[in-house]
């Protein structure tokens, strides 16, 4: 697998802690929703660091690519790439990867997607790969966050959303809510599972994607639920993922 | 041609540990799997080894556990790049449930509770190399760990070590995994970093 050069031609905070990285990529060879990135990068010694990262963009003809970076705190390469990287910089990756936790414009299914955190960002690249190809696929997403601020992509979620009455998105907000939410901050539970995602008998895909024991309870909670095993599928992070 | 990354210096790891290429070192146990955790009652676990037609060998958990077991001490590399050293697994080494076998399998596929597999040549599987592991750090092995019981080979990348085992097919040919399967590397060394189907 080779090494690419991505030049950033965009950068764009999505909360105080995490920003969007648009990469143009010449001889990109094209993605699908869900897949991940290498990114590596390389100190004047030689050094060098790479992580994992997803990306957040729909597939597209134009060689480009977004990631969105959470910054982990004492982290080795996430600081960096939230707070150092400038639009002109270059950066290499590889990729790209994954062939599990994918979604394809091809299917027909309903997708039931639950997001806990930055776990939101693959998930983000399957609807936004579903509006770009014209899928008229009903889509649900519940996005599990600590508090409104720490919501990614928040205007185009609700843009979307509006335009689009197939595609619905509930929050679940776990340390403060906004005022007058009618859900007490609490963490996602089965109530709100059985309240805010497709029913079993609809058969959806189901994809999961957060913080290692966020995927385990959510996961638990579906197949209790008579969800097909089968079609849950899970992408779990940490509890470090990144060097601490 | 190197992109030198303007103003990066990096963390290393200090200079006396030594990891396989690419991989950090972390002190705690990420988790990584594709799917939900499954749920085994011990009264209904079992351990079969088979050629793809007939059951060779098998063990519930009661005789399972009367196998001589070993303590091992192991350096755990997954593909994500962390590393962990020095974790210490109480296991039954395969070439205790393997041993005196009449088999001319060059090779094998691990199968899990939950239908994930992983393919290894057999000859890896064998020499104290490889065990199925039911205690982690002295507690019995949690579930999202792999328990009850799961492969541990720690001289391949870490998804080699099946979690939540229920059995070893042993195959004179080859055949690719779930993950070999789906783009990463069919034999996975961490020293040589065969992370994706394309690494050499």
């Amino acid at each position: 697998m080779i090494w690419y050069v991505g030049t950033v031609v965009a950068l764009h905070d999505e909360t105080a802690t995490a920003r969007t990285i648009a990469l143009q990529v010449p001889d990109w060879p094209g993605h699908v929703a869900g897949q991940h990135v290498d990114v590596r990068l390389t100190a004047l010694d030689g050094y060098s660091a790479v992580r994992s990262y997803s990306i957040a963009s729909a597939p597209n003809s134009e060689q480009g690519v977004e990631i969105t970076v959470e910054r982990v705190p004492n982290g080795e390469v996430s600081p960096y790439l939230t707070q150092e990287i400038a639009i002109g910089d270059r950066l290499e990756l590889r990729g790209p990867i994954g062939g599990w936790f994918v979604w394809h414009s091809q299917q027909t299914e309903p997708v039931q997607l639950i997001a806990g955190g930055s776990g939101i960002v693959p998930l983000m690249a399957t609807i936004r790969s579903r509006a770009s190809a014209g899928s008229t696929v009903p889509f649900r997403l519940l996005y599990s966050v600590r508090e409104p601020g720490a919501i990614f992509y928040r205007d185009e979620l609700r843009t979307l959303s509006d335009r689009d009455r197939s595609v619905t998105v509930t929050y679940a907000f776990t340390r403060a809510a906004p005022k007058g939410w009618p859900r007490p901050p609490s963490r996602v539970d089965a109530a709100l599972i059985a309240q805010a995602t497709w029913p079993a008998n609809l058969a959806p895909s189901c994809y999961v994607c957060g913080p290692a024991p966020f995927v385990e309870t959510v996961a638990t909670f579906l197949t209790t639920t008579d969800h097909d095993r089968d079609k849950i599928r899970t992408e779990r992070f940490g509890p470090t993922g990144e060097r601490k | 041609m190197i992109i030198i990354s303007r103003g990066f210096s990096g963390r290393r790891t200090p200079t006396d540990v030594k990891l396989p290429p690419g991989q950090y070192l972390t002190t705690d146990f990420p988790v990584l799997s594709a799917g939900p955790t499954p749920n085994i009652p011990l009264d209904k676990w079992g351990f079969v080894i088979d050629d793809g037609r007939d059951i060779l060998r098998r063990w519930d958990w009661k005789s399972f556990l009367n196998l001589p077991s070993e303590n091992i001490t192991a350096d755990l590399h997954c593909v994500t790049r962390w590393s962990k050293l020095d974790t210490s697994w109480e296991g039954v080494s395969l070439d205790t449930l393997l041993a005196d076998m009449k088999t001319e399998a060059a090779y094998a596929l691990a199968i899990s509770y939950g239908d994930y597999t992983t393919n290894l040549p057999l000859k890896d599987l064998l020499n104290k190399q490889a065990w199925i592991a039911f205690r982690f750090d002295g507690k019995d092995l949690e579930p999202e760990h792999g328990g009850p019981a799961r492969l541990l080979v720690p001289h391949l990348y870490l998804w080699k070590s099946a979690k939540w085992v229920r059995g070893i097919t042993l195959m004179h040919e080859d055949k690719p995994g779930f993950w070999e399967g789906l783009g990463y590397h069919n034999y996975g060394d961490p020293w040589r970093e065969q992370r994706y189907s394309e690494d050499r």
